[in-house]
């Protein structure tokens, strides 16, 4: 048990919260935001010469044999700045879908060309008919000679629009909720048959609906084993759910800093507002909730390396529903004791509010959570 | 005491539910249904509809073409609207401007205002807050100088919802900035939004929609006839108009109407491979807001009533608690009917759905069933229940200040 | 950073746990286990027992009896002392008194209460609050007057703990009516509870126990040298008691303890026709305050390795935090208990089970063994947001020392 950062960790620290307080102020945001794609190539440029681009991969593929710790700091460090480029879909979604499943060969090809910021992907699992149920897939994939047809449609897939390369799960047997019979592809975006349609989300970040009509694979495109996929796309939504709840407290404390500020300078019947002992204990309420939500996402990070699975979902269950409660309560705070100004496109709160929104709403919410945890109580 | 409605409500209340499925348009009701919000033509519609039927202004006194309802029966309209999906009638004409001409007008401000008011003829902004002046209203600033015949107007007004659609605007302005006191030196406005020197700038709300404003008065000319009551007591006005009839302030017909609704979406959304409505977690989420809607409907009979029998005219403060139940519930029933809706709540449709607003027919290509699209913009905007009408804190302190005397 | 328990952790809970297991009393456990509270002589012979073995003291510097655990060890021994169902060490004697006379006492002094405090051979009570200075300690009244070398302390102290039990007190007393700011003027004695002038009134609490009392005191006379530090810095004593080692101040094990005693009780309940762990509802309650002991258990554990580093020893202002929502994961874990039990929870058992504690009696219950406790802890964990600096006062000093608004 130890809470400090190493030295290394803490230099990583500092040089991104230097970056971002450089480029990555609120109005520099919304310009990324208003770009044809919705984020900076720039920043994502940079992301690779600082090296966050391989900070979870082995050193045999050019990475920083970092830890899920070290991806726990960075994406903290974006949830306060609100950053939008792939890096959960292509370093944390794709990329532990290849560093869990992919064979030598794939993982010599792609985890340095994600390392160097070359290759973006994006992990296409969810549809529209599955809400949070994970086993919940209707693409197929049949088999064509050596290779395969995959048919199906893929839905709210995180940065889809630009992936040079998607993470598919398909049906390769079983009825639409089976666990057994799934199967991972990768499908370069330009493969024939691949449609996407890319829109912001409401957080301002990018995701897509994939249709895949028809779309030739060859042998060489299956990640993992055939038919036995649902323990990597288990372990996978586990990772995003680690990275976004570290991002969730970035979101979150970055809230609780401008409330605070808000209260000290906002002067109403001729003193702050914060002078009101009512507000200063819902500010010690938000305090006190971000914290909680910390330390849950602290287990979150600890747990997503795990062995044993069930106690890895069983503990990510736990900080999803810890992060997703308090991130709740926190950000709706913030906009509450900001008033109107909270309610506004053009003030940071009510993105914060977004974005721990977004959190709650993929991979199943807290109450999704809670109803796994009951379950495991009897 | 007695609880339940008798026979006459009962049937008042059917000849509501009658008249709203038979005269309330199909394609406003579905919109509301959806979740989305009605357009301007959905409430000018609706509200003229009600007006012929002599029902848009029901809350006035009866020789201003009110009903002289009960306030049991006023509760059961409100309620039977929002649970109809009837959009509701433009609250800056019948819950403001009108009573307060009716109350404070000269005649000829009645004959002026009034039938254009209930008939939507006139659409009404508010221009209260100020930026430095939100809790603390009567700090505002905004000014207005005689010249002659008129007050030339200066300043800016802010979270004016509906400007851009507003034909007039009733506004606080100071005409007496040496006042003793600031609440002395206020004056009550009816500006036309035609007036030159007026301009309005969109907010943009965090569900993406436009439905606030800055507005900004640059040496605009007010005929000094169109001052509601003396000048520099435009505060009375206002204690007036904050305090009128604030019994349909916890919308509770429209909290009703979400969790029937979110009852409905929950037997076609899957969840572990059954119906989500099967869910445990669920259940008993639904059966909580369920008791609390019960709590509130009977608190504000007991409200009601009790208005019905003061005559002091005086705001009830405890209409602050059905403010404050009011919000957290609509909130808290939005939030339900998001959360069912799940990740497809989360791409941001705004767009699309003003193209569909304004073109019927719209074929862009949904994510997900038509209603999840729009799952998510009522519950960004209800955050701002708890804030607009006096924040809930404020409404704590009201309570404190009128009851709790602590 | 490393957040998982190391091998050498896991060893030492296994040693706790085997140590409880073989040295506690049956009777304690069971008694505990049932939900009653510990009797005097419980706690007796427990912390005697623990003493033995050098852990009374552990938190303790390790020339006075302490272990020189690290925080997650601490946090270990805690958690598995009530996991175990054995009585908490007497608080006042190991967590107040112990570190202040370590802190602030004389050589006399230490030599005179140490060992004893440690082996609980005395038995301490505080007298701090008084029945106009409750969240404003600093107002209290009751005076010590300077005669020759004694002080003559005339005044009243209200809820105190154990008062009935004890055989010392560690009391604030005011020495200077006339100094500059009220903190200023007061002084921290130790009063022997047998000195004459010294009368202890009970106060029976919603639970129906007597746990708190009124200390009375008219003409008590106390000897100069049991002032600890200097006259009218009594203060600067009552902030390093309040702060010093808050880290156990959310009970977290009780609250583990209750939640893991719910699985086992659970399936003997009913409703809706099967076992209460078959309602959903039920098992979605457990769920949530599992999440909420997990989330607090990691906060306590970041509090104690921050505090631990920190050389200023002043207290942390986030353990603020910890008693904040370690009280109420107390009161919810208790209340879910009560819930649990339903009708049966609702006789008032009070006096049979004083006479069980004393006599043995076999007075027949109502329902089973374990009903009959199980509301007195939900009535007595109300003052759990209310003791030791209610839950607003602590949000003041939250905003105080880190919001600063």
């Amino acid at each position: 048990m130890d809470f400090d950062l190493t030295e290394d960790q803490r230099l990583l620290n500092d040089s991104i919260a230097r970056l971002l307080a450089d480029r990555y102020a609120f109005d520099a945001r919304r310009g990324y935001i208003k770009s044809a794609q919705g984020w900076s190539q720039e920043m994502w440029d940079k992301y690779a010469e600082l090296g966050l681009l391989g900070l979870p991969f082995s050193e045999d593929y050019g990475g920083f044999g970092g830890n899920a710790v070290d991806v726990m700091m960075v994406m903290e460090a974006f949830g306060k700045n609100l950053v939008l480029e792939p890096y959960l879909a292509t370093v944390v979604l794709g990329g532990t879908a290849i560093r869990l499943a992919g064979t030598e060969a794939q993982k010599g090809d792609l985890l340095p060309r994600i390392v160097d910021g070359s290759l973006k992907l994006a992990f296409a699992h969810s549809e529209q008919q599955a809400r949070y149920d994970l086993s919940d897939v209707m693409t197929t994939a049949t088999k064509d000679g050596a290779g395969w047809v995959l048919e199906g449609a893929k839905s709210v897939v995180f940065h889809g629009d630009c992936a040079d390369t998607l993470v598919v799960s398909a049906r390769t047997a079983g009825d639409r909720m089976d666990p057994a019979g799934l199967t991972l592809f990768l499908v370069p975006a330009t493969t024939p048959g691949v449609a996407r349609r890319g829109y912001a989300m409401r957080d301002g970040t990018r995701a897509a609906e994939i249709s895949l009509s028809g779309v030739k694979l060859g042998a060489d495109a299956v990640l993992g084993t055939v038919g036995k996929a649902m323990g990597t796309i288990e372990h996978v939504t586990q990772a995003g759910i680690a990275a976004m709840a570290a991002e969730a407290v970035g979101a979150c404390e970055a809230a609780h800093d401008m409330t605070l500020e808000y209260l000290r300078t906002r002067v109403q019947f001729g003193r702050p507002i914060g002078q009101n002992q009512v507000l200063q204990h819902k500010a010690a309420d938000m305090l006190i909730e971000v914290e909680q939500a910390r330390s849950m996402a602290m287990l979150a990070a600890m747990m997503v390396d795990e062995s044993d699975a069930a106690e890895r979902a069983r503990n990510i269950s736990m900080a999803k529903v810890g992060v997703g409660q308090s991130g709740r309560f926190v950000t709706q705070t913030a906009v509450q004791l900001h008033g109107g100004i909270g309610m506004t496109e053009e003030y940071a709160v009510g993105h914060y509010f977004r974005r721990v929104m977004a959190f709650e709403h993929v991979w199943g919410d807290s109450a999704y959570h809670l109803g796994l945890l009951a379950d495991q109580v009897a | 005491m007695d609880l339940r409605f008798t026979e006459e409500e009962v049937a008042f209340r059917k000849e509501v539910r009658d008249f709203i499925r038979q005269n309330l348009p199909a394609k406003t009701r579905e919109r509301l249904r959806l979740g989305y919000s009605p357009t301007k033509q959905d409430i000018v519609d609706w509200q003229r509809i009600l007006n012929r039927k002599g029902w848009a202004t029901y809350k006035w006194p009866k020789e201003y073409g009110g009903t002289d309802w009960s306030p049991t029966q006023r509760m059961i309209f409100q309620e039977e609207n929002q649970l109809g999906h009837a959009p509701e009638v433009n609250g800056f004409n019948i819950t403001m401007i009108g009573p307060v001409i009716i109350q404070f007008g000269t005649p000829e401000q009645k004959a002026r205002i009034l039938p254009r008011a209930a008939n939507l003829d006139d659409w009404w902004c508010q221009g209260f807050s100020e930026p430095g002046s939100g809790s603390d209203l009567a700090s505002l600033k905004t000014a207005a100088k005689q010249v002659g015949d008129h007050y030339i107007v200066n300043g800016q007004k802010i979270w004016t919802s509906t400007a851009h659609m507003a034909d007039w605007c009733f506004a606080l302005v100071r005409t007496n900035p040496n006042a003793r006191k600031p609440q002395e030196g206020i004056s009550f406005l009816l500006i036309d939004m035609k007036s030159p020197g007026i301009t309005v700038r969109p907010i943009i709300s965090i569900d993406n929609s436009h439905h606030l404003n800055e507005v900004f008065f640059d040496d605009v000319k007010v005929p000094v006839a169109n001052r509601v009551y003396e000048e520099n007591k435009g505060w009375d006005v206002a204690k007036f108009l904050l305090g009128n009839e604030r019994t349909g302030i916890a919308r509770l017909g429209k909290s009703m109407e979400r969790i029937n609704y979110a009852r409905e979406l929950a037997r076609e959304v899957r969840q572990n491979g059954r119906p989500l409505i099967e869910d445990a977690g669920f259940r008993s989420r639904v059966a909580k807001l369920q008791v609390q809607a019960k709590a509130l409907e009977l608190t504000q009979l007991r409200v009601v009533s009790k208005a019905a029998s003061a005559s002091d005219g005086k705001p009830d403060p405890f209409s602050s608690v059905l403010k404050i139940k009011g919000t957290e519930l609509l909130q808290d029933t939005a939030e339900l009917v998001m959360d069912i809706a799940g990740p497809l709540a989360m791409p941001d449709w705004a767009k699309e759905l003003d193209s569909l607003n304004r073109e019927a027919g719209d074929n862009e290509p949904r994510i997900g069933p038509d209603w999840a699209g729009y799952a998510a913009p009522p519950y960004l905007m209800l955050r701002a229940a708890s804030i607009y009408g006096g924040t809930n804190e404020i409404q704590k302190n009201i309570l404190n200040k009128a009851i709790l005397r602590l | 950073m490393e957040l998982r328990f190391t091998e050498e952790e896991t060893a030492f809970r296994q040693e706790v746990r085997d140590f409880i297991r073989t040295s506690l009393p049956s009777h304690i456990s069971e008694r505990l286990r049932l939900g009653y509270p510990p009797t005097k002589q419980d706690v007796v012979t427990w912390q005697r027992i623990l003493n033995r073995k050098g852990w009374a003291t552990y938190k303790w510097p390790k020339e006075y009896g302490g272990c020189d655990w690290s925080p997650a060890q601490r946090m270990i021994f805690q958690d598995e002392n009530l996991l175990g169902h054995a009585p908490e060490v007497n608080s006042f004697n190991i967590t107040m008194i112990g570190p202040v006379l370590i802190q602030f006492g004389t050589p006399a002094q230490k030599e005179r209460f140490i060992a004893r405090c440690a082996n609980l051979d005395d038995w301490w009570c505080q007298g701090f609050s008084e029945p106009g200075s409750g969240s404003d300690l600093a107002s209290l009244k009751t005076a010590a007057v300077r005669n020759g070398d004694e002080y003559v302390v005339n005044g009243q102290k209200i809820w105190t703990s154990t008062a009935h039990h004890a055989d010392w007190i560690f009391a604030l007393v005011r020495t200077n009516p006339q100094a500059r700011k009220p903190q200023e003027g007061i002084s921290f004695l130790l009063i022997d509870m047998k000195t004459p002038g010294i009368t202890v009134r009970p106060i029976i609490s919603i639970d129906g126990s007597h746990h708190f009392n009124e200390v009375f005191f008219d003409n008590v006379r106390v000897p100069v040298s049991q002032r600890v530090y200097e006259e009218n810095k009594g203060w600067d004593v009552a902030k390093f008691l309040l702060g010093n080692e808050r880290t156990g101040i959310a009970r977290l094990g009780k609250s583990l303890a209750r939640l893991h005693d719910m699985r086992e009780l659970a399936p003997q309940l009913r409703a809706h026709g099967g076992s209460l762990l078959d309602d959903p509802g039920f098992r979605e309650r457990i769920a949530a305050l599992e999440v909420r002991a997990k989330a607090l258990e990691i906060t306590q554990l970041r509090v104690v390795s921050k505090m631990m580093q920190k050389s200023d020893g002043k207290p942390d202002p986030f353990s603020s935090l910890l008693k904040i929502k370690g009280s109420e994961l107390n009161q919810d874990t208790s209340e879910m208990v009560m819930d649990a039990v339903g009708p049966l929870a609702m006789p008032d058992w009070a006096r049979e089970l004083d006479k069980l504690s004393s006599e043995g009696s076999n007075d027949p219950r109502i329902g089973p063994d374990w009903a009959g406790y199980a509301a007195a802890p939900y009535l007595m964990h109300r003052a759990s947001t209310i003791a030791g600096g209610t839950t607003e006062i602590q949000k003041n000093i939250l905003n105080k020392a880190v919001l600063r608004l």
